[in-house]
């Protein structure tokens, strides 16, 4: 039977990571159902965006308190993730503290010193967190539009992080209290815990703090499977797909709008004077033709448009920014990135449950996302300037305006006039184009 | 104007090619208050010597209103005509003031064939002061309060904040700068085609919000870049009955001012 433990430990953690797998897999599905797009130029460019964007957190800073917070609670993740070594080989074969093995005496110390300190900051940074979203009123994060799940969403990830990093604490705590009693090999250093737990749970009795250790150990572990698998319901996704998000992230000018290639072609054989109107279309140029014009669900938009819902952080720094939100009007970039995913995650159910995507009569667009927020877009690329993950919800609104304009001629009538202007008149407005130049002589 | 304005068509009758082509834009050359922009700049073109042409008749939208509303086909459908309009006078640098313009002839016009150095105005301005061909002084501005509004187009869309900051310096005006600026700028409310349709139900327009932050700072001048800005800033302070004590103008007008052209 004493081989109990290291089973059990290894059950969970096949279970927690297989599990964690599966929705990574479901999540790359999804994403596939979205066009392809080439997003692998400037190989270089690209690393180093993510090294600064995702990595360096550089867009954060911009709003100091937040960056500063979010700092220590991404700084605290990556501790989780080196603790997470040693869990798992103490784990295993039974060991206690491997790392002291490998790292030597006065390192092991250095190295447990310093996770104890950004444990603290963590604690420091979802507290602060904490109360900013509940009772600070920050008004990004207390809009309607994050009412229900995401708010609770919010809360429940940094009450998690608060709970993994107190079990931290406690275990280091009872481990350091019997190393003074002799109990335990000295390992390591503990300065938070000694002095901020050290002094009440040096009452307690050795086969308590035995306990404790233990008790704690497990629910960090535990803890750690229980929110790497939280991830795939909550916004938090952004920890691991921020990455790919800024890697695959728009390097061309902000003000650069795609130009549709097919578009072009029709066009030119208009233009062309030698064109057979009647010609049939050469072999394999129908393949070319895109189904449609814009997007109107989920399939039309392009795979970094899907990745993009996947890794948004609700964290409103874009709706905070656009003047059509500001001004009070329903268009909010946040909520067309938070409608995306939950119309991408609709359909991906529906494919888990038929095995295929079964028409449910749905779409993003009208079901999901309103004509009335699309028209209120100024293209004015404050979300995407604003965005610390640098992602796109202004493409995606652009998509959707191609699609009512070109699928559905459903533009608001006086943007149909404007259009027949710019066509008949050459100029938006109805003027003559042979009075171009009468400014010159007035 | 007391100088002639030539077209492309003209110089190549005469077989030369001017220095560089202004770019009028739809609001540049129809509308009322913009067209006073168009004449701002070729004064201050004519006086410095710079050669330039412009298009007439030959001009037309860019498409940047037709693209931003949804319509790839008739965008597309102008930009090759321009493009085989510019190609055909081998046009190399084009100027305009319209930031809409400056913004899709340099981006969106090259996958379709038209590459040409593209440069806004201010852009324009300030390489010839560089170069030491555009000489400003104070003159009227001296001294007096000027605040600046991004157009998103110029600053967000292409990255250029410091070319109009650095001609309005040099009229030795108190410069005042908007909380929300450069990076942060907020929208006049009139890009994405939003300048031709009244726009959502809110609780405001834009245009207010904007022209409000301006107006905080008590300024004698708002400084605009864009023809379209220039609009939606006169209307906000108009709606402030502002316009006795506020102007709005573009910054080649505050030159030309600066200038007494
Ligand atoms: S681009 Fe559109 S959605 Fe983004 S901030 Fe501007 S108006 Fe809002
Ligand atoms: S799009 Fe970016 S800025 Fe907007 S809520 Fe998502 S993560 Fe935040």
């Amino acid at each position: 039977m004493q081989y109990i433990d290291n089973v059990i430990f290894l059950i969970l953690l096949v279970a927690g990571f297989g599990l964690f797998t599966k929705s990574l897999l479901k999540i790359y599905r999804n994403i596939q159902l979205g066009r392809e797009i080439n997003r692998s130029d400037n190989k270089s460019e690209r690393w180093e965006t993510m090294a600064r964007v995702a990595m360096g957190q550089s867009k954060m800073v911009k709003r100091p308190v937040a960056g500063i917070l979010h700092l220590f609670v991404y700084v605290g993740f990556i501790i989780i993730n080196i603790e997470l070594v040693e869990i798992v080989v103490d784990g295993i074969f039974g060991t206690h503290r491997f790392l002291s093995s490998i790292l030597g005496h006065s390192f092991y110390s250095f190295f447990t010193a310093t996770l104890e300190v950004l444990a603290l900051l963590v604690i420091i940074g979802v507290v602060v967190f904490f109360i900013r979203r509940n009772f600070y009123g920050v008004k990004r994060l207390t809009m309607k539009e994050l009412f229900g799940w995401p708010k609770h969403d919010a809360n429940w990830i940094l009450i998690i992080e608060f709970a993994l990093m107190i079990a931290f604490l406690k275990m280091n705590t009872a481990d350091w209290v019997l190393q003074q009693r002799g109990l335990l090999p000295e390992h390591g250093s503990f300065p938070i815990s000694s002095t901020l737990l050290g002094p009440i749970f040096s009452n307690f009795s050795d086969g308590f703090l035995f306990f404790t250790e233990k008790a704690a150990w497990w629910f960090h572990f535990v803890g750690i499977l229980f929110f790497m698998n939280y991830l795939y319901y909550s916004k938090h996704l952004h920890i691991i797909l921020a990455f790919p998000s800024t890697w695959y992230a728009n390097l061309e000018k902000k003000g650069k709008f795609n130009n549709l290639e097919s578009v072009t072609k029709e066009i030119k054989l208009m233009m062309d004077p030698n064109a057979d109107p009647y010609a049939a279309p050469a072999e394999g140029a129908e393949a070319d033709v895109p189904s449609k014009f814009g997007a109107e669900d989920i399939f039309d938009l392009n795979r970094v448009q899907l990745l993009n819902a996947y890794s948004c952080t609700e964290c409103g720094r874009c709706t905070s920014v656009c003047p059509a939100n500001i001004t009070g009007k329903k268009l909010s970039p946040r909520l067309i990135l938070m409608k995306t995913r939950d119309r991408l995650e609709e359909v991906g159910k529906n494919i888990d449950k038929n095995g295929k995507f079964v028409d449910d009569g749905k779409k993003l667009l009208n079901d999901y996302v309103t004509k009335e927020e699309l028209w209120a877009c100024t293209t004015c690329n404050a979300c995407t300037e604003a965005c610390p993950i640098l992602l796109d919800p202004l493409s995606i609104i652009f998509e959707m305006r191609r699609f009512l304009v070109m699928e559905q001629s459903a533009a608001p009538q006086e943007l149909n006039l404007m259009m027949t202007n710019v066509e008949n008149n050459a100029a938006p407005w109805q003027y003559n184009q042979a009075d171009r130049l009468n400014w010159a002589n007035d | 104007m007391d100088f002639t304005i030539k077209t492309m068509a003209e110089y190549a009758a005469e077989g030369k090619a001017p220095e560089v082509l202004f770019w009028v834009g739809c609001a540049g050359s129809f509308d009322d208050r913009a067209k006073k922009i168009t004449k701002a700049f070729c004064k201050i073109l004519n006086k410095i010597g710079v050669e330039f042409g412009v298009l007439g008749q030959e001009e037309s939208c860019t498409g940047d209103p037709a693209k931003r509303a949804g319509n790839e086909f008739v965008f597309q459908m102008m930009a090759l005509t321009n493009i085989e309009v510019l190609n055909a006078y081998e046009v190399k640098k084009i100027v305009t003031a319209c930031p809409h313009c400056f913004n899709t002839l340099k981006n969106e016009y090259p996958s379709l064939g038209g590459h040409f150095e593209v440069v806004h105005h201010t852009q324009f301005l300030k390489k010839l002061m560089e170069e030491g061909r555009l000489k400003i002084e104070g003159g009227a501005f001296k001294g007096k309060k000027i605040t600046f509004h991004d157009p998103c187009y110029l600053g967000r869309a292409n990255n250029e904040y410091e070319a109009p900051r650095i001609l309005l310096e040099k009229l030795d005006a108190e410069l005042v700068e908007m909380k929300r600026c450069k990076t942060n700028g907020l929208c006049c409310g009139a890009g994405g085609a939003q300048m031709f349709k009244e726009p959502e139900k809110g609780n405001k327009d834009i245009n207010i919000e904007r022209t409000e932050e301006a107006l905080s700072f008590e300024p004698k001048v708002i400084a605009t870049g864009c023809p379209f800005c220039n609009t939606m800033m006169t209307d906000g302070v108009k709606h402030f009955n502002k316009n006795e004590e506020v102007a709005v103008k573009d910054i080649v007008e505050l030159l030309a001012e600066a200038e007494d052209l």
